[in-house]
């Protein structure tokens, strides 16, 4: 072990330095007394980002341990680049979720266009081909100034991203609440497919193994991205636009096509892109994981910026870029596959068995500039890898119930509302941003590439692909996923454990209505300061929940992320555990739409009866202004008999279409159906103690409505009955006018009409 | 039949292209990287959609130094069959072999739907499709807008392949809508022209994407008859 020597022109390292760092006294203290003397520059820098937040996961990880991450078809759990569910015959789906929020509130396009680069990085360093991306984003208020120009930038980036490099982008969702006015939400999904005894893995095992730098040469953007990406926002975000990244979607193609041909080759021992945190936390990880250490040679990084320091070098988040770790003497197959593609490579360091991360780099050497000379390379950091990794800061933070008089947690009136003209408040409801079509925004993502898009954006409750599984020697296989991502923070602000199960359950359920088997769930977990007791609270819960109807529903959680410090000034956004479902058809031919599509057609509602509890929905949201309770509950037991009901429904192919019930209540559901299909519906409510209004708009869970042909219906009806599911026909499909008891008669082209423009107040006209 | 797929490095329908005339049509279909010189014993080429060299400059503007051009050109000259799909389109008409260019869509963003076209020009993409069949095919481009001055318009008349137009055939006049209020002509293109032919009628070129309409399954199987016009094209002149 070397003592390192400061590099000439780096600062000199203080105490004081520390939060420029993202580092707490404390945290700075433990870190020169666990290293025995002052950290340089270099490794205070290294030190700042591992123990970060984004990097850590500090606050979170010791509630993360509750979550149920094991079962039959879990092919890879957490800790890896992406989490893997088996889908058959030695296939599987790997999939990942990750926030990109922070940079895309700074810079919107570039914000939303990295975060979906980081997760195919995700996806495809597995070894697994990318099929489709979905997306979660949150803006605050329609009519908020920002609005537009964030709402605009980020689907613009994601587009932009994801055309260019060949990804379907095949659904997602939007919500529009104040509490992100100052802090949008930015969460994509990438779902890939692999060989289950052929996926790769972030591990720099083998001493003596080389390791090479493969991709987009290293500048100076985003250092400290992930440091930004661990604090909150003041009023000059304007000042942290350095942190943010910029994105090539082209170079990705190329690494994803370069990474794909190695793979075959069989040369890698392990591999990681270099995301947040870029070389430092990809080699650092990779080292951890495989209980060795790793030595890296900066003076071999390739570089686009003259003058790079070693904790520059160290620190950015130059984008495009993987770490490789080759078998000793096969470099040379690596360094092949990127001259085909015109990908920059090296290789920069080697695997030791020392367990520490050693960098040296020559004082004064620059290989952009012909001139410049330097004497030998010096060690510049020298630091112990569990310091950066498992040893890293963990805090078990104080948690307070928030108070009962908050006032979102506050109970609307108790005698249910009615409106004055329901017909109108349906047709404003539909209309609204939270309820209309988001055709806006997909039209703008290629959600056909690949020529697997089975239901695209709007077609059914989850999107459905089919995914061409190939090995060498065999015909190619042609399987079925659903995706659905989903997260109502309104319900979980009210109730966290119930809400977060809420969104579990109803990522679930879209995936069921589709016509799949639910397999697994990916998070992101979107809450404010967790240095907040009641927020911390909020986390713990939400937990809880999650872990519940992960377990209940049988779809562990494989893989995710965790996004803290999402407030500005001291306001949080509603809490917003962000959950993705996969699942797999047993049939492509099972899959089922949202679409009305007979005349004559049986509608039915399947689950359980809703007593009209308004709570935490968009109408009364809408009505109060806030979010208001009481909150809502789920049953999972019934949840889990409805999901298995609608499978067999799925796989006995006698359904026209399954939609469920959640924002916008029953109401906005059946107009969902006439508007997708272009038909008409006679439909008598369910009876209940609330009013029409009230059962009409209500979001409580584990319900759907679904149609099928009249002579179909003995058989819908038995199979609702072997799963213990409630069954109640409602009515019949036809005419041109959506009609509820006697009391709504509106024209599906102007329910259409009014979905179609739900967005034209805040991006304009078509 | 030998169907070659030009994989430049920012191709990304170029699967959709080899699993359309593959894997639906049935023919012998093959990539030819761009950094290869020769199209092999192809009797028929696909450009296909993507971002070819990212496409900073304009789309299509850098694959005319591929090293792969020359031949693409040569095989063009000599009446072979070239289908140039969204950025192949696009990448023709850089390289001279379609008349006029394609810029940014009318309202500037990227656009991805499904859209009607009206088939017109017999050509070797067309020979067996009636004049005047209605097609669904998806578009998915950001720089769809078909330009060209008076003088070469007036020549393309009956070279124009397919053209925008509603569920009934019915052309995209300006400002036409369809039943979801949506453009008929989606990207704001002159004359509402979707497609087109060179001289030859053996070079077509077109925005839609035929190849990802090829199966029933995938929503629309209208895509397939543009590969089995080609497929008997060529059986009837082997």
């Amino acid at each position: 072990m070397t003592i390192p020597a400061p590099f000439p022109g780096d600062p000199v390292v203080t105490p004081e330095l520390a939060p420029e760092l993202g580092l707490s006294d404390a945290e700075y203290a433990r870190a020169e007394e666990a290293l025995g003397r002052t950290p340089t520059f270099t490794e205070a820098g290294v030190i700042g980002v591992m123990w970060s937040e984004h990097c850590s996961y500090k606050s979170s990880r010791v509630h993360l341990a509750r979550l149920p991450t094991t079962g039959p078809q879990v092919v890879q759990g957490p800790g890896e680049n992406a989490g893997a569910v088996d889908i058959g015959d030695g296939f599987c789906a790997v999939f990942k979720m990750e926030s990109h929020n922070h940079p895309s509130f700074i810079e919107p396009y570039q914000g939303a266009a990295t975060g979906v680069g980081g997760i195919l990085r995700d996806v495809f360093t597995m070894g697994a081909r990318p099929g489709a991306s979905l997306n979660s984003l949150r803006f605050g208020r329609p009519d908020h100034p920002k609005t537009p120009r964030l709402l605009k930038g980020v689907v613009a980036g994601i587009g932009g991203y994801g055309n260019c490099i060949g990804v379907p982008t095949v659904g997602g969702e939007v919500q529009f609440d104040p509490s992100y006015d100052g802090n949008i939400l930015v969460n994509a999904f990438t779902v890939g497919i692999a060989e289950s005894d052929g996926l790769f893995f972030g591990r720099a095992d083998g001493v003596g193994n080389p390791v090479i730098y493969v991709g987009a040469r290293t500048g100076r953007d985003g250092i400290h991205g992930a440091t930004m990406a661990s604090a909150e926002f003041g009023e000059e975000t304007d000042s942290k636009l350095p942190t943010v990244q910029v994105g090539d979607p082209f170079m990705e193609k190329l690494l994803l096509e370069c990474c794909l041909e190695i793979f075959a080759t069989g040369c890698l021992e392990g591999i990681q892109d270099m995301g947040a945190a870029g070389l430092t936390s990809s080699s650092v990880e990779m080292a951890a994981r495989a209980g060795n250490g790793i030595e890296l040679h900066l003076d071999a990084v390739p570089r686009r910026t003259k003058r790079l320091t070693p904790y520059e070098m160290l620190l950015s988040e130059s984008q495009e870029r993987m770490l490789m770790v080759a078998k000793a003497g096969r470099e040379q197959e690596v360094l092949d596959a990127c001259a085909k593609w015109d990908l920059e490579a090296a290789v920069v360091g080697r695997v030791t068995d020392t367990r520490r991360f050693v960098c040296t780099a020559t004082p004064g050497h620059d290989p952009l500039d012909p001139e410049s000379a330097g004497p030998a390379p010096v060690v510049v950091a020298d630091l112990p890898i569990d310091l950066l990794a498992d040893d890293a800061p963990k805090y078990d933070r104080p948690q307070t119930e928030p108070a009962a008089d908050a006032p979102a947690m506050e109970s609307a009136p108790a005698a249910s509302p009615e409106a004055e003209d329901l017909g109108a408040a349906l047709l404003a409801l539909v209309g609204s941003p939270n309820i209309g079509s988001r055709r806006w925004i997909w039209r703008q993502y290629d959600h056909v590439v690949r020529d697997g898009t089975l239901f695209g954006p709007e077609q059914a409750d989850a999107a459905v692909i089919r995914v061409f599984c190939e090995r060498e020697g065999e015909a190619t296989r042609e399987k079925a996923l659903a995706l659905s991502v989903d997260c109502n923070g309104r319900h979980v602000q009210l109730d966290p454990f119930h809400g977060a199960a809420m969104a579990v359950a109803e990522c679930a359920r879209n995936v069921a209505c589709s016509g799949a088997r639910p397999l697994g769930t990916t998070d992101c977990l979107n809450f404010g300061n967790p240095e907040v007791p009641e927020t911390m609270w909020r986390f713990a819960r939400a937990i809880d929940g999650l872990a519940a109807a992960c377990s209940a529903l049988d779809v562990p959680i494989v893989s995710g992320n965790v996004s803290l410090y999402n407030e500005t000034d001291g306001r949080p956004i509603l809490p917003t555990p962000t959950v993705a479902v996969v699942g797999v058809l047993d049939d492509p031919e099972d899959r089922v739409a949202l679409a009305f599509r007979a005349a004559g057609d049986t509608i039915a509602h399947l689950g359980l009866p809703s007593a009209g509890a308004l709570g935490g929905s968009e109408w009364l949201t809408q009505q109060e202004g806030r979010v208001s309770g009481p909150a809502l509950a789920i049953d999972l037991d019934a949840e889990k008999a409805l999901q298995a009901c609608l499978h067999a429904l799925a796989k006995a192919h006698v359904l026209t279409s399954a939609h469920d019930v959640s924002d916008g209540g029953l109401g906005a559901c059946l107009a969902e159906s006439c508007i997708a299909g272009g038909q008409g519906a006679t439909v008598r409510v369910p009876a209940g103690p609330a009013s029409l209004t009230a059962r009409l708009f209500a979001e409580e869970p584990t319900r759907v409505v679904v149609s099928f042909s009249p002579e179909r219906g003995d058989a819908v009806r038995a199979v609702a009955e072997a799963h213990g599911v409630p069954f109640e026909v409602l009515g019949q499909v036809g005419g041109s006018e959506l009609v509820l008891d006697d009391a709504v008669r509106v024209s599906v082209d102007a329910l259409a009409a009014h979905h179609a423009g739900a967005l034209d107040d805040i991006v304009g006209d078509e | 039949m030998r169907i070659a797929v030009v994989q430049y490095p920012g191709s990304n329908a170029d699967f959709d292209a080899l699993h359309a005339a593959r894997d639906v049509l049935g023919a012998d279909a093959f990539y030819v990287f761009h950094k290869e010189r020769e199209l092999g014993d192809a009797e028929a080429v696909i450009v296909p959609g993507g971002f070819s060299y990212g496409d900073y400059l304009r789309p299509g503007a850098i694959a005319g130094f591929s090293p792969i051009t020359p031949a693409l050109k040569r095989f063009a000259e000599r009446g072979g069959p070239v289908l140039g799909i969204c950025n192949g389109f696009q990448i023709l008409t850089e390289l001279g072999l379609l008349p006029g260019a394609l810029t940014r869509n009318a309202h500037l963003r990227f656009e991805c739907r499904p859209v009607h076209v009206r088939v017109e020009a017999r050509g070797v993409f067309t020979g067996g499709i009636p004049e005047g069949t209605v097609l669904r095919l998806p578009i998915a481009h950001a720089d769809g807008r078909y330009q060209c001055d008076d003088a070469t318009l007036a020549t393309l008349q009956d070279r124009v392949a397919f053209r925008y137009c509603d569920a009934e055939g019915h052309p995209a006049t300006a400002g036409a809508v369809d039943e979801r209020g949506l453009p008929l002509n989606p990207n704001g293109s002159r004359d509402a022209i979707a497609g087109l032919y060179n001289e030859g009628r053996n070079v077509c070129g077109l925005m839609p994407h035929p190849e990802r309409a090829a199966e029933a399954i995938l929503g629309s199987a209208d895509g397939l008859h543009l590969f089995t016009s080609l497929r008997d094209q060529i059986g009837r002149t082997a």
